[in-house]
């Protein structure tokens, strides 16, 4: 999910520096994704048999990666 | 023929979001902040829409407790003044409305023409009186309790009524959801003994989590509150949790967190601190985890929609609206998964707190 949008809206009410926060918060959050995404790629890239429960996995290990990059948003949209 | 039907659907799009409109007040710039948290914050009417510079809403009833007793009235007294201005008086008492609050009215009127005394950040210092209205976010709670009640009502009555065990009706949609909750979440997490006794408040995080999550994300009344993006409503329900893994701990539990067996005695006496925080942060944790999901979902799709009147000029529309939608169609998938992972983490808390080792 793009926190661009997210970054906007932290820079047109509380200043550039929440916006520096969520940014680097997206950082965080596109390398976490992009490993598990990987490490879930290459899994089931060996063993073809198991892709829905690889899948399954890996979708509900993204959402609590996002949730800690939307921790750090919150707090930068807090005044 | 295709083609024709893509092009109405677009257009069935832009209808059902057109409760942003503005006014026709071309002077004013428009702020997406304010329009933004005027969505996402609770509200004592459903706006729906602005035509001709005058807003058009269902009132919702003000229910308030004062010193004098119990005082009811609608919404609509107040004439969709937000601002302090204007008066309602019931039962010898006065109230003004500002930013959604409601105040005992001052008795005469300030500068700027509000029946409020301001300290120096604009914030009134009049005294409130005790505010139990139905605001949308408690009309669309209850009206979800309503689905729920309907849904699993019929869900029962159909296993009532088959003779070999197999149900009928909405119980074949629900019975797998069910099924899943019970073997994919409670017994891994709660174990074989003891996972009947937590099974009905499991079900009901999942399923009035979903149901709320969706029910904000359709943008018509009266379906449009964002009550699991308003932070009370997830803080009790990490309390409730949080309560439940206090009373059950066993003294297993206890030992691991004050003084954690197996370990030398300075790392116990650094790790009891630590533990003890974590106590309450998980319950933290997950309530702003769902939370920040959905209001982040939400803020996305106004941002993007609000985009075609920062640009003031009708041809992003088509952009905007696409991917709007496609933020919208991503948010359908994020929130049958926040319901799970919050059922899910809170199984994991109440079977981490009654487990039995073996030392």
């Amino acid at each position: 999910m793009s926190l661009v949008l997210l970054q906007e809206v932290a820079v047109a009410n509380y200043g550039p520096l929440a916006a520096i926060g969520a940014g680097l918060a997206a950082i965080g959050a596109g390398i976490g994704i992009g490993k598990i995404g990987g490490a879930a790629m290459e899994a089931m890239a060996r063993q073809p048999e198991k892709q829905g429960a690889l899948q399954g996995s890996a979708i509900v290990l993204i959402a609590f990666v996002e949730a800690v990059a939307l921790f750090a948003v919150v707090v930068s949209l807090i005044k | 023929m295709k083609k024709i039907l893509i092009i109405l659907l677009v257009l069935c799009t832009t209808l059902s979001f057109s409760k942003t409109a503005i006014g026709v007040d071309k002077n004013e710039e428009f702020n997406v902040t304010d329009m933004i948290m005027h969505h996402i914050k609770d509200s004592h009417e459903f706006h729906v829409l602005d035509w001709n510079g005058k807003a058009f809403s269902i009132p919702l009833p003000i229910v308030l407790w004062t010193d004098n007793g119990l005082v009811t009235f609608m919404s609509s007294e107040f004439n969709h003044d937000d601002n302090g201005e204007v008066i309602v008086s019931k039962n010898n008492q006065s109230f003004v409305k500002f930013h959604e609050k409601i105040f005992y009215a001052s008795d005469s009127v300030n500068a700027s023409n509000q029946y409020l005394t301001l300290d120096e950040s604009s914030y009134p210092t009049n005294n409130k009186p005790l505010d139990f209205s139905i605001t949308k976010l408690v009309f669309s709670m209850f009206l979800s309790m309503l689905i729920l009640i309907l849904i699993f009502g019929f869900s029962a009555r159909n296993y009532n009524k088959s003779s070999d065990g197999i149900p009928s009706g909405i119980a074949k949609f629900t019975e797998p959801l069910i099924l899943f909750v019970r073997d994919e979440v409670a017994i891994p997490n709660i174990g074989e003994k003891n996972y009947k006794k937590y099974m009905p408040y499991l079900l009901t995080l999942f399923f009035f989590i979903w149901v709320n999550n969706l029910m904000g994300l359709i943008p018509m009344p009266p379906f449009s509150g964002n009550l699991s993006g308003n932070i009370a409503f997830t803080a009790i329900l990490a309390l409730i949790t949080f309560i439940i893994t206090t009373f059950v701990g066993n003294k297993d539990y206890w030992k691991h967190i004050f003084w954690m067996p197996g370990v030398p005695v300075p790392m116990k006496l650094f790790l009891a601190p630590i533990e003890f925080m974590g106590i309450f942060i998980k319950p933290i944790s997950l309530m702003i985890r769902l939370f920040a999901n959905i209001s982040a979902g939400h803020i996305i799709v106004l941002s993007l929609i609000s985009l075609i009147f920062i640009a003031e000029s009708v041809w992003i529309a088509p952009a905007s609206l696409f991917f709007s939608v496609f933020i919208s169609v991503i948010e359908i998938l994020v929130v049958a998964i926040q319901a799970y992972i919050f059922t899910m983490l809170s199984a994991l808390y109440i079977g981490a707190a009654m487990e039995e080792h073996e030392h």
